[in-house]
């Protein structure tokens, strides 16, 4: 399987899960693109650099914190969430979703399409 | 009193779905045995949780332990099992002393004096509630024979003490080892922050957090999902959550992994509430 067959493949694993609005992956250190399945209208580059920026802060915090690197955080607001794993290889599995999402099963589904990036 | 203890103890042991764990527990409670009153009374509940008079005297003996957020989360229960539940009215109303909501604990304390017009403790609580002085003691014994509270004429302990004057977190679980209000910059406002091995850390999280709240607002807008409320994250080892109490404060809330996230956000949301009212009280 390529790259990018894989990346497709992890996408849509997290896409199929209802009140999912898209899915990115994204290089955690420079916040670029690396692939990507949203709805139209987000704008995933902008996104994909405050998501980088934000889980570099999370990390370092919560490694300062001494509770170890984060496996997945959720950022939660009232009209949806973003939800994110970062990859031992330094690659975001993002989800943007609605705000009655089943945020266990969205996890559930990142963290497998995390073992397939990685 | 020992000799009670052993007989209902006894009673206990014969019939152990008998509503006697109330008076042992507290009995054991007033005797200062807090441990053993702690089984006797979480025994009790594993048999009768939707019982209030259980959930209420768990409450006292935890507040004794001064673990009183947990004391917090028995008497809301008790409450709702009985809305009108005199112990617990009354053991809000002091948790809200101790963290300076002394708008909160009156409004308690005349719910309780509804329900209870003849109560003189209830009376004299709401008396001393009124005049900026607080109970000092875990009120109530058994609440059908709960005493009146003593006056108060010892100086109030720091958590006490007027809004004002306290700490932001004072009373809350944690507060000196898994609480942190910060200002955008990043600037320590209250609150600590101890790792495992128990060194201060606090510092070093708040520069990294420096920022967070702005960049959170940033992302919400960006994809149109309004207001943010919060971040949880997960941690090999412990969790945390943030969230934005008033403008651009940040609290953070930090527990080790046996704290499911669920607890942790509403451990937040109480941090919160006290974060914005010190906030508020200073300016």
């Amino acid at each position: 399987m390529t790259a990018t067959a894989g990346y497709g493949q992890a996408l849509d694993l997290i896409t199929r899960v209802g009140g999912v609005r898209g899915a990115m992956l994204v290089s955690a250190e420079d916040g670029i693109v690396v692939a990507e399945q949203l709805m139209e209208g987000i704008k995933g580059s902008a996104v994909a650099a405050l998501a980088a920026s934000l889980a570099t802060r999370l990390r370092r915090a919560m490694e300062a914190a001494g509770v170890g690197a984060s496996l997945f955080w959720h950022l939660q607001a009232e009209g949806g969430a973003l939800l994110v794993v970062p990859t031992p290889n330094g690659i975001l599995v993002v989800a943007v979703a609605e705000p009655d999402v089943n945020v266990g099963l969205v996890r559930l589904e990142l963290l497998r399409a995390a073992e397939v990036v990685r | 009193m020992a000799d009670e203890i052993k007989k209902l103890s006894s009673q206990l042991a014969q019939d152990p779905d008998s509503l006697v764990f109330l008076r042992l527990a507290e009995l054991l409670r007033h005797k200062g045995q807090l441990d053993s009153a702690h089984r006797v009374a979480v025994t009790g509940l594993e048999r009768h949780p939707h019982l209030a008079d259980a959930h209420d005297l768990f409450a006292r003996i935890l507040a004794d332990k001064h673990d009183y957020e947990r004391a917090f989360d028995e008497w809301d229960m008790a409450l709702r099992i009985a809305p009108t539940h005199i112990g617990a009215l009354k053991g809000l109303a002091f948790l809200y002393f101790k963290v300076g909501d002394v708008e909160q604990a009156a409004a308690h304390l005349e719910a309780a004096q509804r329900a209870a017009p003849d109560d003189q403790g209830v009376a004299q609580a709401l008396a001393l509630a009124r005049g900026g002085q607080v109970p000092q003691d875990t009120p109530g014994t058994a609440p059908a024979a709960a005493p009146s509270p003593a006056p108060v004429e010892e100086p109030l302990p720091a958590a006490a003490q007027p809004l004002e004057e306290a700490r932001v977190f004072a009373g809350l679980e944690g507060a000196e080892e898994g609480l942190l209000l910060l200002d955008a910059s990043g600037r320590v406002l209250g609150g600590a922050l101890k790792n495992a091995q128990g060194q201060d850390v606090t510092d070093a999280v708040a520069a990294y957090l420096a920022g967070v709240s702005q960049e959170a607002a940033r992302t919400t807008k960006l994809l149109g999902l309004g207001k943010w409320t919060g971040v949880a994250a997960e941690g090999r080892s412990g969790h945390v959550h943030l969230t934005a109490p008033t403008g651009d404060a940040l609290l953070l809330v930090v527990r080790d992994r046996a704290v499911p996230m669920g607890r942790l956000a509403i451990i937040a949301q109480r941090a919160a509430g006290a974060a914005r009212r010190w906030l508020e009280a200073h300016g």
